[in-house]
């Protein structure tokens, strides 16, 4: 579908660039770099927290949400967001990556960006992360099973990042790959999914100013059990599609191969647009729970996105392609 | 005498241990709050829990031949009354909070989801079963409460079908849960094949 290029006006300027690096490495970047690197101050900081919930250092720096990516509800609980999770890679009950992900070593880490890029190779995350200023984006998160969280997110867009490694005009699809180490990850001892875990987009989806990289959140660096270092975030797309810890950027001519898509073709599609019109095969899409609680709400279709994210999907039966 | 006293107490502690997972629960919505998602965790834990205890009822008989605890004898009830019991909460779970008693998302999940009439399906051979032991339903049906009652192993084969029609991928539980079902089985099998033999009451 669709001619995939890269709008002009998404294409960061050159000179901006070079100086955004500039600030970087002297701001945010730095105050990431340190946090990465473990540092126990993370304990003292938040001696006031609760036992065993050492929060993640702050972030410096970080531009706060534009209206139009801040949505207009309820940020769920940082314990919620933290110690309710799908990241089979450290197990596949939800408050096993809040207990396991210690084992992540998420600095230094680098991303192999290659395929149909002019400018391949495997790019430290400090040089990934000059290429914008860090900024807060409030979005949605639909999980596939029905509930649902809203996360400020920090990190830059995904199109920013893209864009700098230049795709090129054979490029129509944007592969992620995570970390597949089971020492670091022991959940991929067990073959419940052939690791490693990939996701993917068309390359006009992945250039939507929506798509976006995530380094942190609620303010913070990124917890692992939240695909630190690096994770993406589709916020109109099913949970799944947010690929976290993402060790490689693949750009290809094909639809790549992705995890869920694998494991169950006719209940999880490539799209996974969030749609309460079409159903899982075995339950309904119709309503969701934010977590947190007993109520239940409405899902939107896009997630609440649809103003900007339905044309890319014009003429698409989203039935067949869900 | 002793005998008597030993079925009470044992009795009485089958009773505590049918209201443990709901009390453990109970405390920690109290005290540490409701967790993330809420519906689901009591979802699961009654669902499991119905499982569990259905479970621990079908593994009384062979015990007590195996063993030869007659005083376990009374447990066969009591644990598959607390079974019921969470199955209950459970479909009070599924249909006040989860579908807010919407009669069409009732009726779409009834109709159009195999995983909910399968269990839909245990949970009504589970109330036959709860209706009917008492005493006097016992005497009142005669053999024929023999029979009825065997339809438990397909109330707790359904549960199981239940439960692994939701799994989205990691199926080590529910196999688990599949093979202490097989073993209950092969036990009440192996004692019918044993049976005609002599001296081995």
């Amino acid at each position: 579908m669709g001619e995939a290029k890269i709008p002009e006006s998404q294409v960061t300027d050159e000179a901006l660039f070079v100086n955004r690096r500039e600030v970087l490495r002297l701001g945010a970047v730095a105050a990431l770099g340190a946090a990465l690197a473990g540092c126990p101050a993370a304990d003292e900081a938040d001696a006031s927290a609760e036992v065993g919930a050492a929060r993640p250092p702050e972030l410096t720096d970080v531009r706060p949400a534009a209206d139009a990516y801040r949505v207009d509800a309820p940020v769920t609980d940082y314990q919620d967001a933290t110690r309710y999770n799908n990241f089979y890679e450290f197990g596949s009950d939800k408050t096993d990556p809040a207990e396991n992900a210690h084992t992540l070593r998420p600095s230094p880490w680098s991303v192999l960006i290659d395929g149909e890029v002019a400018k391949p190779g495997r790019v430290p995350l400090e040089d990934i992360l000059a290429t914008a200023a860090l900024e807060e984006r409030i979005y949605r998160l639909r999980c596939v099973e029905a509930w649902s969280m809203v996360v400020p997110w920090v990190g830059i867009p995904l199109a920013t990042v893209l864009a700098r490694y230049a795709p090129t005009s054979k490029a129509r699809y944007v592969a992620f790959e995570t970390l597949v180490d089971p020492e670091q990850m022991p959940g991929q001892r067990q073959n419940v999914i052939d690791w490693p875990y990939r996701e993917g987009l068309r390359l006009d989806e992945a250039m939507h100013p929506l798509a976006f990289l995530a380094v942190g959140m609620y303010g913070r660096v990124l917890p692992n059990q939240n695909g630190a270092p690096i994770r993406l975030v589709v916020p109109w797309k099913y949970g799944f599609k947010s690929i976290k810890s993402i060790v490689r950027i693949h750009l290809t001519t094909t639809q790549p191969r992705t995890s869920w898509n694998d494991l169950q073709p006719s209940e999880y599609g490539f799209y996974a647009n969030v749609n309460p019109e079409v159903d899982h095969p075995r339950w309904s899409q119709a309503r969701e729970r934010p977590l947190g609680g007993f109520r239940k709400q409405p899902t939107l279709p896009f997630n609440g996105y649809a103003n900007e994210v339905a044309s890319l999907y014009a003429g698409l039966d989203l039935t067949r392609n869900f | 005498m002793r005998g008597r006293e030993n079925a009470r107490r044992v009795q009485g502690l089958a009773i505590a241990l049918a209201f443990l997972p709901a009390a453990v629960l109970a405390l920690r919505f109290a005290t540490q709050g409701v967790g993330a998602d809420p519906i689901k965790e009591l979802t699961h834990t009654t669902g499991e829990w119905a499982i569990r205890f259905v479970f621990l009822s079908l593994a009384i008989s062979p015990l007590r031949r195996f063993f030869g605890w007659s005083f376990l004898a009374p447990l066969r009830r009591t644990f598959g009354l607390a079974g019921f019991a969470y199955a209950v909460a459970h479909m009070l779970t599924w249909s006040l909070l989860d579908l807010e008693l919407e009669p069409a998302a009732i009726a779409e999940d009834l109709t159009e989801r195999p995983y909910v009439m399968a269990g839909m399906a245990s949970f009504v051979i589970l109330s036959a079963l709860a209706a009917t032991s008492t005493r006097s339903a016992m005497k009142r049906l005669g053999r024929r409460w023999i029979t009825l009652h065997r339809l438990v192993y397909a109330a707790a084969a359904l549960a199981l079908v239940h439960h692994f029609w939701l799994i989205k991928a990691d199926y080590r539980p529910a196999l688990l849960h599949a093979a202490i079902l097989a073993v209950l089985f092969g036990a009440r099998v192996a004692w019918r094949l044993r049976k005609p033999a002599p001296g081995l009451a």
